[in-house]
Order: C-alpha cells, then sequence, then structure tokens
C-alpha cells in the first residue's frame, strides 16, 4: 500500500512538473497549425539564434574536453602545490549562479574591465559579440568533463599506466593507449552535460550578449525576446526546437549511459 | 588529433576575426523592450528614402532601458539609443558617450514620439472607471507594476500624485492622502509591465491595468475583452533618442545615425509613430489621428517634481515617499 502509494506520488510528480509543462509548449507552439510553426522556426532571427546556439556549443564542447581531460589527469595523476586549490576552483561555476558570472566578466573583459580596457586600442572587443558568449559559456560549461572523468582515473589506480612506462611507452602513447579509452565514456558523458548546459543557458549569456537580434541571441534569449513580443506562437515554436535539442542529447546521454562500463552496471 | 585541433581553432579565430571588422556600413539601433516591431517597420522606410542606403543594414537591440544603458557603457556598439527613459540617456551623457546637449539635438527634448499613463478596463467598463479618482475608490482592484522596477509604472506614480496635487489646490499632503488610497487598491505589483499585463488580462486580476496610451491601444485593437480608458489629465512620457557619439564617430557612422534619428520627426516617420499608438507632434499626422488620441491635460515631470532627478530622490530610493506609502 504505502509503496504504490510513493510510485504514485512519483508519477504525479514527474507528470506534473515535467510532462504537463513540455506537453503544454508542444500544444502552444503547434495551436495554429504546422504552417505556422514551420514559419516561425525558420524565421531569419529564430534560425541565425538557432546557428549561434549550435555554433557556441561546437566551440565550447571541445575546449572543454581537453581543458577537462588535462585538469582531471593532472589531479589524479600528480601531486602538485595548489592540487586541491584547483579542485575547488573548477567546481566555482556550479556554485555561482550564471546571471552574477555574466557580471563578472563584464567587469573583468567589458570597456571599462583590465582585460577590456587592454584591448581596446587594438580595437578588439571581447564582449557583445561571439567571444563573449563563447566566454562565459566555457565558464559555466567548465566543470562537466572534469568531473565525469576525474572519478573513473582515481577509481582505476595507474597500475596500468606504469606497467606500460616500464614497457617504455612515451607520455602521449601512455594517453592514448592506456589512459583514454578507459575514460572515454566518461568524457563522453560529461561532453552531452556541458553540450545540453552550453546549450540552454540564458542567465549568464544574456548578461554579455548586447541582444542584438539575428546576430548575439541565442535560442534561448530568442523566445524570451519573442515572448516579449507577445509573439507566442514564434517564441514557443523556438521552444520546441530548444526542447528538441535538449531530448537529442538527453538520448545520447541514456545511449552513452547504457554503454558506459561503470554507469552501466550502477544503473 | 592536435591536427583536428588546430584546424578548429584556425576556423574559431577566423570567425571571431570577421565578427570584430567589416561593420562600417551596419547601424546599431539600442532600445527599449517592446520597440521592436516599431522599429523594425521604420527600419525599411528610412532605408528606402534614403541616398546611400546601398549596402546599409540596421540592426535592433531591445531590452530594459537600464539594462542596454549599462551594456553601452560596458562597451555594445550602439550607433544611437531610443529609450523610454530620460535618466538612461542622461547615464550616457555623464560618461561623455553621447553629447552633453543632447536633448537640444533634436526637436521637442530629443524626443519624436510621446506617450501617457493611461487605463485599460474590463469590457463595458463595469466599475464606471473614468478618471484617477476613481482607482482611489473603495472596492476598486487597480494593476500597475512596482515602481521600484518599472519605469512604466514610476510614469503611473507620478502622474497619480500630479492628479492628486491638481485637485486638492496643490496641498502636499491631501495630494499623497490621494496616493496611498490609490496605492492600498492595487492587488499585485508585477516587476514590470509585460507582467502586469499578464497579470490583468490572463489571470484576470484588477479591475484597471494601467500602462502607456501606446500598449493598451496595441492591445484593445486586437482584443474586444477590453476597452482604453483614457483620463482628463496624465503626465508626459518621452521616449528620448540621441546619438552615440564616441561609437559612431570611431565608426563613422554620425551622419547617417543623425539622419535615421531625423527621419523620425519626418512626416513618413511620425505617420509609422502614430500608427503604433505613439502621439507624436508633426500637426498633420496629428491631425489625421485625431479620434485616435483624445485631448487631455498633459503635465511633465519637470514641472510637478522640478526634475527627474528629484523625483527620483524624493519618491523611489530607499526610504522615499514610496517606500513609506507601502510600508503603513
Amino acid at each position: 500500500m504505502g509503496r504504490i502509494a510513493l510510485i504514485a506520488a512519483a508519477i504525479l510528480f514527474a507528470l506534473l512538473t515535467i510532462v504537463v509543462p513540455v506537453a503544454a509548449i508542444l500544444a502552444r507552439a503547434f495551436a495554429d497549425g504546422t504552417g505556422a510553426w514551420l514559419a516561425a522556426v525558420t524565421a531569419p532571427d529564430t534560425l541565425a539564434a538557432l546557428w549561434l546556439t549550435v555554433l557556441t556549443a561546437l566551440i565550447v564542447v571541445p575546449i572543454n574536453i581537453v581543458f577537462g581531460l588535462c585538469a582531471a589527469w593532472a589531479i589524479a595523476r600528480f601531486r602538485f602545490p595548489g592540487r586541491r586549490a584547483l579542485l575547488v576552483i573548477i567546481e566555482i561555476p556550479f556554485a555561482i549562479s550564471p546571471v552574477v558570472a555574466g557580471l563578472c566578466f563584464l567587469l573583468v573583459f567589458g570597456a571599462y574591465g583590465p582585460v577590456g580596457q587592454a584591448l581596446q586600442p587594438y580595437g578588439i572587443q571581447l564582449m557583445f559579440n561571439l567571444t563573449g558568449i563563447v566566454l562565459v559559456s566555457l565558464f559555466v560549461t567548465c566543470p562537466f568533463v572534469l568531473r565525469e572523468v576525474l572519478p573513473v582515473l582515481q577509481a582505476d589506480g595507474e597500475d596500468e599506466e606504469r606497467a606500460a612506462l616500464t614497457l617504455g611507452a612515451s607520455g602521449w602513447q601512455i594517453f592514448r593507449l592506456v589512459t583514454l579509452p578507459r575514460v572515454t565514456w566518461a568524457l563522453l558523458y560529461g561532453a552531452t552535460l556541458a553540450t545540453a548546459r552550453a546549450i540552454g543557458e540564458f542567465g549568464a549569456v544574456s548578461v554579455v550578449s548586447g541582444a542584438i537580434r539575428g546576430r548575439t541571441m541565442t535560442l534561448p534569449l530568442q523566445v524570451e525576446a519573442l515572448y516579449n513580443d507577445y509573439d507566442a506562437t514564434g517564441a514557443f515554436a523556438a521552444a520546441t526546437v530548444l526542447a528538441l535539442i535538449a531530448m537529442l542529447t538527453l538520448a545520447l546521454r541514456g545511449l552513452i549511459a547504457a554503454f558506459h562500463p561503470v554507469r552501466g552496471a550502477r544503473a | 588529433m592536435f591536427r583536428r585541433v588546430a584546424t578548429a581553432a584556425a576556423v574559431v579565430f577566423t570567425l571571431l576575426g570577421s565578427g570584430t571588422q567589416a561593420q562600417e556600413r551596419q547601424l546599431l539601433n539600442v532600445s527599449y523592450d517592446i520597440a521592436r516591431e516599431l522599429y523594425a517597420a521604420i527600419n525599411p522606410a528610412f532605408l528606402a528614402q534614403y541616398d546611400s542606403a546601398a549596402g546599409l543594414t540596421i540592426e535592433q537591440s531591445h531590452a530594459g532601458s537600464s539594462k542596454q544603458a549599462r551594456a553601452i557603457l560596458q562597451g555594445l556598439q550602439a550607433d544611437f539609443v531610443t529609450f523610454n527613459q530620460v535618466l538612461d540617456v542622461q547615464v550616457l551623457a555623464d560618461a561623455g558617450l553621447v553629447a552633453a546637449d543632447w536633448r537640444e539635438r533634436f526637436p521637442n527634448n530629443a524626443s519624436p514620439y510621446y506617450s501617457l499613463p493611461s487605463f485599460m478596463v474590463r469590457a463595458g467598463n463595469p466599475k464606471g472607471i473614468e478618471d484617477w479618482d476613481d482607482l482611489a475608490r473603495e472596492g476598486v482592484s487597480v494593476v500597475f507594476p512596482n515602481p521600484k522596477t518599472s519605469g512604466n509604472a514610476r510614469y503611473t506614480y507620478l502622474a497619480a500624485w500630479a492628479y492628486g496635487l491638481a485637485h486638492n489646490n496643490g496641498d502636499e499632503a491631501a495630494a499623497r492622502d490621494f496616493v496611498d488610497r490609490l496605492l492600498s487598491n492595487v492587488a499585485v505589483f508585477d516587476t514590470g509591465g509585460r507582467g502586469a499585463t499578464t497579470t490583468f488580462a490572463e489571470r484576470g486580476i484588477g479591475d484597471v491595468l494601467v500602462s502607456f496610451e501606446a500598449e493598451v491601444a496595441n492591445i484593445v485593437a486586437t482584443n474586444d475583452d477590453y476597452e482604453s480608458v483614457v483620463p482628463s489629465q496624465s503626465i508626459l512620457a518621452e521616449f528620448p533618442v540621441a546619438v552615440v557619439e564616441r561609437v559612431a564617430t570611431a565608426k563613422g557612422t554620425e551622419e547617417v545615425a543623425n539622419d535615421y534619428l531625423q527621419f523620425l520627426y519626418s512626416t513618413e516617420g511620425q505617420t509609422i509613430l502614430a500608427s503604433f499608438n505613439n502621439r507624436v507632434h508633426d500637426p498633420a499626422v496629428i491631425k489625421t489621428n485625431s479620434e485616435r488620441f483624445p485631448d487631455l491635460d498633459l503635465v511633465t515631470v519637470e514641472d510637478v517634481f522640478g526634475s527627474w532627478e528629484t523625483a527620483q530622490k524624493t519618491h523611489f530610493t530607499s526610504g522615499g515617499v514610496l517606500d513609506q506609502l507601502l510600508s503603513d
């Protein structure tokens, strides 16, 4: 009896908080017919926002993979001063509100910030364009890959890497042939999480975007802007595209988790 | 793998580089949040009559005008601004980005159009709301955003004060009592104009929504559930424009930015502005739109309160008159 009540409560909660809102988005987006939806999705500004969002993820995620791998390896395999501090620092983006993160970037890289001011004479502007959006997206997605890869490296230990070393393998060979194959799934898992976050980020991007229609608007910003323009169909159509990308990422994550040796066993 | 990363990096830097150059034929209009459609209608009209329009594109940025002013201070490359708050342009002038005498650079205090706080009631006007004193009546539920967070609502609040002063022979205490009664009738203080409209229209709360006349008229035009009521007196809400000289001079767009803002004062520009229910200055356009804009007594913030700065200091700062009225 208690079990049934518990399950019913869980299902009801999921229905109310997840399924109903998502279904409402779909219903609202297609309320005026598929033609209206298609027209809204292919509106130039919305297409531009979609492209900017995808481009941002395409730049941010590979950088994150490289950085996350390097940092995870360094933390797992080497003892160096500041190692614990590095662990804490990398977690900061999880703790800081994205809006605050955006403001921090403005303070440093904006026209009056130390970096922004230093670059101004050269005509280089970092905020209110793609660079700014990429920088804050890097910030908010920074911990994901590391967080997934580090536990795997730590759990597996370094015996096999030592063995490879004694057999005369170079550092690069060890990394490529011994370490990388073991963390591949964790890496991909972290990368999909980072992708989802990069695509969905609103607060931090909103601060540094400059809100130029068709140029510096990412899809989440575009959804809000359209909604504020009383263009409900356009807003919800754009929202369905965003939801679709999120679901694809989620499906990819599920697929990876299924093949993931560690996660698969746990799930 | 390294080669691939290097190639990707090269692509990225090329993309970033192309983003920072070749902008001299782009104008950026940084504007307030609900003006996108208005300027999307003005842009093609301006380009159609402009001599050297070839290759010229006009981009638009819309958000709350205080946020926009901040972004420009931090380096957003705006060629000109079209705001709904005088103070937000003044901030740019104080920082040296906009000419100190920007109010004299264009006619009518650099405000090509204006609006005023006005009322939207439910169809048939069941509570018989005609003027500001009806909003302070017992049993009337009023909706407008929080004057602390919304420029729109600051105008509403000051308009109520101005009405209270005018109808009590300038007696401050009586006006204060009037505004106090009106504020106690407010059902919900949303943070912004859009939120207040949603509260009134979609959640069905309140007997009257107070917002800019242009906002009210745009909603009433497409919806039979509401009616527009213009009070006997209101306060002038200016929509100031200015060239951001520091940016425009560097980009070489000063002249075309000036021409664009000048176009807003032309008969054609004023006609488009009026079609979005903004009040304009062009006599011919006023005449053809006379039934759209009923006559009323308009006062200015400067006339009643001295200046925006003093109004801000007296009423809206922490512990100011607004806070006192809301807390008792």
